[in-house]
């Protein structure tokens, strides 16, 4: 064994190709006939590019990233199912993959029979099943219905019957593939014990996901990779927070987009009007931001000629993904002149908790609020991110005593 | 050898080739019974026809359990090489999210069919000695010739498996092939009534010709033409041992090398 043996899995330079036939040609005839335009049959897709990490024994290794980003295929690298194009795997010890719960399942079968098929796929001999036969069925709590075929089962009881089966394997490491991500809250709770126990045995643990609270709750070390490519093996906090800067940068792409189509979100008079909105950080554009950070709006705003005079308001309404307002700053009153003014509004020391906002900008007469010149709901949208746990809308400092 | 056969692998093999046959009977009222009605009523169709409407028998004695021999191998090597031909693929949902050793699949499909060729051996058995066929010392034999098919079979079944994954025609092709080589085989006929000696010496060299009539020789009459007779012992009677030996090998390292590409490729 080349691998240090502090080591469970080394993984060394892998990529991965995907040769995707263009017209699923897999007749002979097909394969005959494109002899002559050999090249053209296929299209190449680089699932995953130059990775390289190494997961300690007895760690708990978290794999992070978007859908379709090359997790589930370095997944399958890592367990031997697919063959790596480029670079080596190397693995200490026992692996054993749960791609998915339940493969293997045969509906025609009982569920008696089908511990006993699921068995031998993790490895154990039928002598060895009937001595764990009770504590499956148990765990699973199915012993009424154990002489059923499978096909009768609700799905909810297949995946903890294969739950059941699965934390029997006695790998030195286990892969898994949001396992998690099936079964109802309560089955949920019973994971996490689970997982808790097979940490302590001092288990090494590859667990792919997209659920930051488990990436964060579990994991050592987590490496988040991005269409193919590795791009940092980090903390779970940093991990998480560049998961969500990932997510956000797509989905800002989505709402600039949306922002120059004529909105129906729009309303006022219009005699005095937002020319344009932007959120920056330090003086530059931004629209991710972490808390603690001097957030700022810039505002330009435009007073059509021969109009108002008066003194207005400019009031802000921060909402959150549940269209919750956290906050609503206004502004004291403000004296336009004709043409265009610029008004900021700082936010020292941003202490909303991570997620994404919307901010819903009105323009109205001081002295008449329900006098709107124009009002853009949830125009601006920005991001808070963060590398430690919040919870609540607002991170608000406190102090805590205790007598000794 | 011994990793190959490790105690997981066993394990692995022996529920899978359990689970074929839970499910081979699914739903039939005979259930097992089935195994060997089959060969009994083919038995009974054979003897009408060839026997008794027909009189085939062309001199040979125990002409009826000739037959039966004849098609009994025959069959084991269509089933086994049929079924596992589709075998990588039905178990594609394994392949993609399990890490097993891909030639047991093939080597349980093979396991069924060698169950269900030893049941049909017990008809056999049973009529021999109906047809008071005295026994030989020769069926001592019987085992090796068994093996050689085996060996044939499961050198075909494992390069028609792993090419089926990737030519979804391949399963047509082979129907025509087996079509074709049952008549090719002195299966219904005796080899003697070809007129035609090179003929008859060609259609020896198959291999699973020599191992029929090798195996009807051994148990059932030596008055059966085999291969040794035909070219008296002469090296052209290797010819289909190394056929068997060239299709098991080419058969294997065809399968090694394209089951690292399954998981993709299904």
């Amino acid at each position: 064994m080349s691998v240090d043996d502090q080591l469970a899995v080394k993984v060394e330079n892998v990529s991965k190709v995907f040769k995707l036939p263009r017209e699923k040609s897999s007749s002979v005839k097909d394969k005959i006939i494109s002899i002559p335009r050999r090249n053209k049959g296929y299209e190449v897709q680089r699932a995953l590019h130059d990775i390289s990490f190494e997961v300690r024994k007895g760690e708990f290794y978290g794999i992070v990233g978007k859908n379709g980003g090359g997790k589930s295929t370095l997944l399958k690298v890592i367990s031997g199912i697919y063959e790596p194009s480029h670079g080596n795997v190397q693995v200490n010890g026992k692996l054993t993959p749960f791609i998915e719960l339940g493969v293997g399942f045969n509906p025609e079968l009982t569920g008696r029979e089908n511990i006993f098929l699921n068995g031998a796929l993790l490895g154990f001999n039928r002598k060895e099943m009937s001595k764990m036969y009770k504590d499956i069925v148990a765990f699973a709590e199915l012993e009424r219905f154990m002489d059923q075929k499978l096909k009768n089962y609700s799905s909810g009881m297949q995946v903890r019957l294969a739950f059941s089966i699965a934390i029997r394997a006695k790998s030195d490491i286990l892969v898994m593939d949001e396992v998690l991500a099936v079964g109802d809250a309560a089955f949920q709770k019973k994971c996490f014990e689970i997982f808790r126990d097979l940490k302590k045995q001092g288990r090494t643990i590859i667990l792919v996901t997209h659920d930051m609270g488990n990436v964060e709750r579990f994991c050592d070390r987590v490496l988040v990779i991005n269409e193919g490519e590795q791009m940092a093996v980090t903390t779970p906090g940093e991990a998480s927070s560049m998961y969500a800067r990932l997510n956000i940068s797509e989905a800002q792409q989505e709402s600039t987009d949306k922002k120059y189509q004529v909105s129906k979100n729009r309303l006022g008079s219009g005699k005095i009007k937002v020319v344009k909105a932007k959120t920056f950080l330090r003086g530059k554009p931004a629209n991710v931001f972490n808390m603690g950070d001097d957030f700022g709006l810039e505002l330009d705003l435009k007073r059509s000629a021969g109009y108002e005079t008066a003194p207005l308001t400019c009031g802000l309404a921060f909402f959150n993904e549940d269209e919750v307002n956290v906050i609503g700053p206004n502004s004291e009153a403000v004296t336009l002149q004709e043409g265009a003014t610029k008004v900021t509004f700082t936010l020292p020391n941003l202490t909303l908790t991570p997620g994404e906002y919307g901010i819903t900008i009105a323009l109205y007469d001081k002295d008449a609020p329900e006098n709107y010149y124009d009002l853009l709901d949830k125009w601006v949208h920005f991001s808070v991110v963060t590398d430690h746990i919040t919870h609540g809308l607002v991170e608000i400092n406190g102090t805590w005593e205790s007598d000794k | 050898m011994k990793r190959l056969f490790s105690k997981q692998n066993r394990a692995l093999l022996s529920e899978l080739v359990r689970t074929d046959f839970k499910l081979r009977y699914q739903g039939s009222v005979l259930g097992y019974a089935w195994s060997l009605l089959r060969p009994l009523l083919l038995f009974v169709i054979l003897y009408a026809v060839f026997v008794v409407v027909l009189k085939s028998g062309g001199g040979i004695p125990h002409f009826p359990v000739y037959l039966l021999l004849g098609i009994v191998i025959w069959n084991f090597f269509l089933e086994m090489t049929s079924q596992s031909l589709g075998s990588i693929v039905e178990r594609g949902e394994l392949i993609r999210k399990i890490r097993i050793p891909r030639w047991i699949i093939v080597l349980s499909s093979s396991i069924s069919a060698l169950i269900n060729l030893l049941l049909n051996l017990i008809v056999v058995a049973v009529f021999m000695l109906l047809n008071h066929v005295d026994l030989l010392e020769t069926s001592l034999w019987l085992p090796l010739i068994l093996l050689e098919v085996y060996l044939l079979a499961l050198g075909f079944s494992l390069f028609l498996s792993a090419a089926f994954v990737k030519y979804r025609d391949i399963n047509y092709i082979w129907e025509v092939v087996l079509q074709a080589g049952f008549y090719m085989t002195p299966i219904l006929y005796s080899i003697t009534i070809i007129p035609n000696l090179t003929a008859q010496k060609l259609i020896l060299l198959n291999p699973l010709a020599q191992a029929i009539q090798d195996a009807r020789y051994s148990i059932i009459t030596h008055q059966t033409q085999t291969i040794y007779k035909t070219f008296e012992r002469g090296p052209y009677s290797l010819i289909p041992f190394a056929i068997t030996s060239l299709v098991i090998i080419c058969g294997t390292v065809y399968f090694r090398k394209q089951s690292r590409y399954f998981a993709e490729n299904i």
